[in-house]
């Protein structure tokens, strides 16, 4: 019964939205300020890949906004599933995997290197090609990921996370806060801006983007690293209820 | 002809699969019990959503909006034949999944407290919401 009402009600929604969405011509040039930005963003910022430089420069404060958001995700969940840590080493001896096996050791120290270049790599070129920091950190977290699953005592110092979450997020806000220094707006580029399709262009964008790679790198390592070392313990709840 | 056809199929199909995600989710939302399929379900329609952004931005025979040096001249301008698609769209739906990535965690990171707590992730047995 309570199932048929849900599906009606879907039924309905799903027939004015569609109703609305379908109104919305497809494959049609709807461009209205991203003229501007396609405009732009190899003529002046001479960065190459128009996302970047939409979502690093000229709509850069929302980013800002969205890294912070981000940040308040992992302290939230920290502080959510807060555990008074006993390691301060490498070694985690809280969590209770189960071992894996030897190849997955093995190809996992073999991978993880690489997983780490080609994360830097994404990241350092954010401006040229497909990717950038977001991308580019998360492919570093599932490096970390693959570390952790594969060896049970494995943990990452939650300090030096910190460390680099915090300098990349100063980067981050002091790069916009020196352009105010050179008379222009904040995050907008006071840098030369080099030539088109080279690694050194684009000004400020490709700074931000390295620091926005390491900090969603060290945030969502920190993340995964909160999640596995928590320990379910029912039956003691159980007793202390 | 075949141009105006191919438009429409895509069309229908760019539209309706991103509406047949959103409602799939909308379902698991409101039918399941367990917490974490209630999670994956908000994940399921959030990806829908973005689907249907991007849909939105698309340009027909566009290009990604990246001036690589296959879609310049030597002057580096930009080739007459070559049209690039919305970048914005897909600059918001960039924000968006990193934004639904922190939902999900904090969702889960609550769902591991309810489930120490409560013993229990079937949100029918978790009775301290009900008056």
């Amino acid at each position: 019964m309570k199932r048929i009402i849900t599906i009606l009600l879907l039924g309905v929604t799903g027939y004015f939205v569609a109703d609305a969405v379908f109104s919305i011509p497809f494959g049609v040039d709807k461009l209205n300020i991203a003229k501007e930005y396609l405009l732009n963003s190899p003529e002046e910022l001479k960065v190459a890949n128009t996302v970047t430089a939409v979502v690093v420069n000229f709509r850069g404060f929302d980013t800002l906004g969205e890294v912070t958001v981000l940040f308040l995700a992992a302290t939230g969940l920290g502080s959510i599933l807060f555990r008074r840590r006993k390691y301060h080493t490498g070694l985690n001896p809280q969590r209770e995997a189960p071992q894996a096996s030897r190849i997955v050791q093995v190809g996992g120290k073999l991978l993880f290197p690489l997983i780490l270049l080609l994360g830097a790599y994404v990241f350092i070129h954010g401006h040229l090609t497909p990717g950038g920091g977001f991308q580019g950190g998360v492919i570093i977290a599932t490096g970390y990921l693959l570390l952790l699953v594969s060896f049970r005592k494995f943990a990452v110092k939650h300090s030096s996370l910190t460390w680099v979450e915090a300098v990349a997020g100063v980067t981050f806000a002091g790069i916009g806060l020196t352009g105010l220094v050179f008379g222009k707006d904040f995050l907008e580029n006071f840098l030369p801006t080099g030539v088109l399709n080279s690694l050194l262009s684009g000004g400020i964008v490709g700074i931000i983007y390295v620091a926005v790679g390491f900090k969603v790198a060290s945030e969502l390592t920190g993340i995964l690293d909160t999640m596995l070392s928590i320990k379910v313990e029912v039956d003691e709840e159980n007793e202390e209820n | 002809m075949t141009e105006e056809l191919m438009q429409q199929i895509l069309k229908i199909s760019f539209y309706g699969a991103s509406l047949a995600l959103i409602l799939i989710g909308l379902y698991g939302v409101l039918t399941k019990k367990n917490l974490i399929k209630i999670l994956l379900s908000m994940a399921i329609a959030e990806s829908g959503l973005n689907l249907l952004f991007v849909a939105i931005g698309y340009i027909m025979n566009g290009t990604a909006p990246i001036f690589s040096t296959a879609v310049l001249d030597e002057n580096n301008q930009l080739l007459e034949t070559v049209t690039m698609v919305d970048p914005i769209p897909q600059a918001l739906v960039l924000t968006a999944i990193v934004i639904g990535l922190g939902v999900t965690a904090v969702g889960l990171a609550l769902v591991i407290r309810l489930y120490k707590h409560h013993n229990t992730i079937n949100i029918d047995e978790i009775r301290n919401l009900k008056w």
